[in-house]
């Protein structure tokens, strides 16, 4: 990790935005955007996850770290997934993303891993919250390539096992990365429901999707 | 061999640990709610539309598991109900806070507490706590649940709604922790009145896994100290899976009398750390329960009473405080007989695993006391956490250690090469 990407983590976990700012400021100076997000925010936001994910810092400053990211790089270049934004569009060949809440109410897991991902210069499609069957529908209508699917609870958590059942049957390509609390309470979950991939901070969930991207290609 | 202790009731068992003494066995709290559903044959959100079922759900269970409490928490949820939130039950888990009853901050100014009398399920818990109470004669503790002021706006504006409140909104936060903590005190006193013993306060967002330590010590300490006074009854601190060793000291100068502790965490060391001051609770893992045989709940049982139970200042509980609907009986069972078999003071078999262990290792035998917690702890969780275990050691390496570790651990959770 970078002196700079060290940090604009620390700004981050002391939620000092003024020194995010200037640091973010600094790069983008001398750096192209995609540039900036490849080597101080994602580097930044993935450490953070992985601190939260062995218990160095609080799952409050997970979010707000991502909040902060998001809200100055929108502020210094643009929403980094809007078109207008065109140094950090994706390129074509980038994989149709997605995210869900699973049946749970509460969405805060999914809005990490959001804006994790927004602010690493990935689009993703926000879902919301659904049913299965809604789920299905519209992740073939829209063929979505990589599915991240959030929970909270485990009765959630295990219905994803009808979902990538349904999956199988109609849309068999899609890669789907469950995440969310019950599965940080039992490493064998995933595997139990059928997910292909298990993302248990949001840092991480970046690098789950490029591996998979490239495991599809 | 020492002689194993003259049988005492639940109650009595149950406030000998609390008071960091050693009872004829360690106590167990089991924290079963929705298995009373299945216990009766009848649908979840039926069971908890009637006090009565509940009541005969909780006394059932006990006779089965024989476990040391009777637990009047029916689901969270039906607190936010009281202040006018919705509860979407299922047939398989505890019903679900609906959609957060409070979505423009500026509510918050015109909110008020709601009545106790005033909330329907609030009163089918109180009729609960009084069933329960007149049927026992105060020889089996019964235990209320309250949810923190500083864990109940997760339900009343949504989780990612109230980080943003706490952090840019500290006017509207402090209003809406004062209006919550009338309602907490009155709701505890309310259980306490119609019969409860003690109350569980469960407060999720005081872990640190959820806020940092110092912004704790600005909110969630000072409200628990303020609340925990005011409640006529002992409190068990419950952080429902969430970490605490961090801010141990601080846990234990809340006035809660019992803290409910995470799997996540070495129990030996929150032992050592709490000793004397706050007896803890825990800390089986509830997930993971649902595919435990009995050789493993016997496993995880005898770990985690070398880890804590010597001494007394500990009681065996799953870790979350409510058992999930998937876990079987038969290992809820196992998890009570392995208690009742390995659970009796004086717990000599504690001392002897220490030794052999000490040998094994090595250590001089005078520094086997300390050991065996960790020693016990480490052998239980080792098929579990193996992964997670190998990740920690990694970093001590340096500032290179987290992504490495974070590569490793991305390889262990695809199934993509």
């Amino acid at each position: 990790m970078s002196i700079q990407a060290a940090a604009l983590r620390d700004a981050l976990l002391t939620l000092n935005r003024i020194r995010a700012l200037q640091l973010l400021q600094a790069a983008t100076a001398t750096m192209a955007p995609l540039k900036v997000v490849e080597d101080l925010v994602r580097p930044a936001l993935e450490q953070v996850g992985d601190l939260w994910d062995r218990g160095g810092c609080a799952l409050s400053q997970v979010y707000m770290s991502g909040r902060i990211c998001e809200e100055l790089l929108d502020q210094l270049l643009g929403d980094p997934t809007r078109p207008s934004s065109s140094d950090l569009t994706p390129a074509a060949d980038s994989p149709r993303l997605a995210i869900v809440v699973l049946e749970d109410y509460h969405l805060l897991g999914k809005q990490i891993v959001r804006t994790v991902m927004r602010s690493s210069g990935h689009s993703v499609r926000d879902y919301g919250r659904q049913t299965v069957d809604d789920l299905v529908e519209k992740v073939c209508f829209d063929e979505i390539d990589i599915l991240l699917v959030s929970t909270l609870m485990l009765p959630a958590a295990l219905r994803v096992e009808a979902l990538m059942r349904r999956l199988g049957d109609e849309a068999p390509s899609t890669r789907v990365v469950v995440g969310g609390a019950p599965y940080r309470f039992d490493d064998r979950l995933w595997r139990e429901v059928g997910a292909h991939a298990v993302g248990l901070n949001a840092g991480e969930v970046v690098g789950l999707v490029e591996q998979l991207q490239r495991g599809a290609r | 061999m020492s002689q194993t202790r003259p049988a005492m009731t639940s109650m009595q068992r149950v406030l000998t640990a609390v008071g960091h003494q050693e009872p004829d066995r360690v106590p167990l709290l089991l924290l079963p709610t929705l298995h009373g559903a299945r216990e009766l044959g009848v649908p979840i959100d039926t069971y908890f539309s009637d006090p009565a079922l509940v009541a005969q759900g909780q006394l059932r269970m006990r006779q089965r598991y024989r476990h040391d409490c009777l637990y009047t928490f029916y689901y969270a949820s039906i607190e936010t109900e009281a202040w006018g939130g919705e509860s979407i039950f299922r047939d398989d888990g505890p019903p679900n806070a609906g959609a957060p009853l409070i979505s423009d901050l500026e509510a918050i100014q015109r909110l008020s507490p709601p009545r106790i009398e005033d909330a329907p399920g609030l009163r089918r818990v109180l009729e609960t706590t009084r069933l329960l109470a007149a049927e026992t004669g105060g020889e089996v503790p019964i235990i209320g649940v309250a949810i923190a002021p500083f864990s109940l706006p997760v339900m009343q504006l949504g989780f990612e709604a109230y980080l943003d409140l706490m952090h840019d909104r500290r006017d509207l936060f402090d209003r809406l922790m004062r209006l919550n903590e009338a309602f907490c005190v009155a709701w505890a006193n309310a259980q306490v009145a119609a019969g409860a013993h003690a109350i569980c306060y469960f407060d999720p967002l005081s872990s640190s896994s959820m806020v940092p330590p110092e912004l704790f010590l600005e909110t969630g300490h000072p409200i628990a100290q303020r609340v925990i006074q005011q409640i006529k009854a002992p409190v068990a601190l419950h952080l429902a899976s969430g970490e605490g060793l961090p801010i141990i000291d601080h846990l234990a100068s809340t006035g809660a009398a019992l803290l409910g502790v995470s799997c996540h965490e070495d129990l030996g060391q929150l032992k050592q750390a709490s000793r004397g001051r706050i007896a803890l609770f825990g800390h089986l893992n509830g997930i993971e329960m649902r595919h435990w045989s009995a050789e493993q709940a016997e496993q995880q049982v005898k770990a985690a009473l070398a880890a804590a139970a010597p001494g007394g200042g500990f009681a065996l509980a799953d870790n979350h405080g409510e058992i999930p609907w998937q876990v079987p009986e038969e290992v809820l069972l196992a998890i009570a007989e392995a208690n009742e078999r390995w659970g009796r003071y004086p717990l000599d078999w504690c001392d002897e695993a220490a030794r052999a262990e000490a040998l094994r290792a090595g250590v001089p035998e005078s520094d086997t006391a300390a050991e065996t917690a960790s020693a016990a702890d480490t052998a239980g969780a080792a098929d579990t956490d193996a992964a997670a275990d190998t990740a920690g050691a990694a970093n001590t390496d340096g500032d290179a250690g987290p992504l490495a570790v974070s590569a490793a651990r991305s390889a262990a959770r695809t199934d993509v090469p």
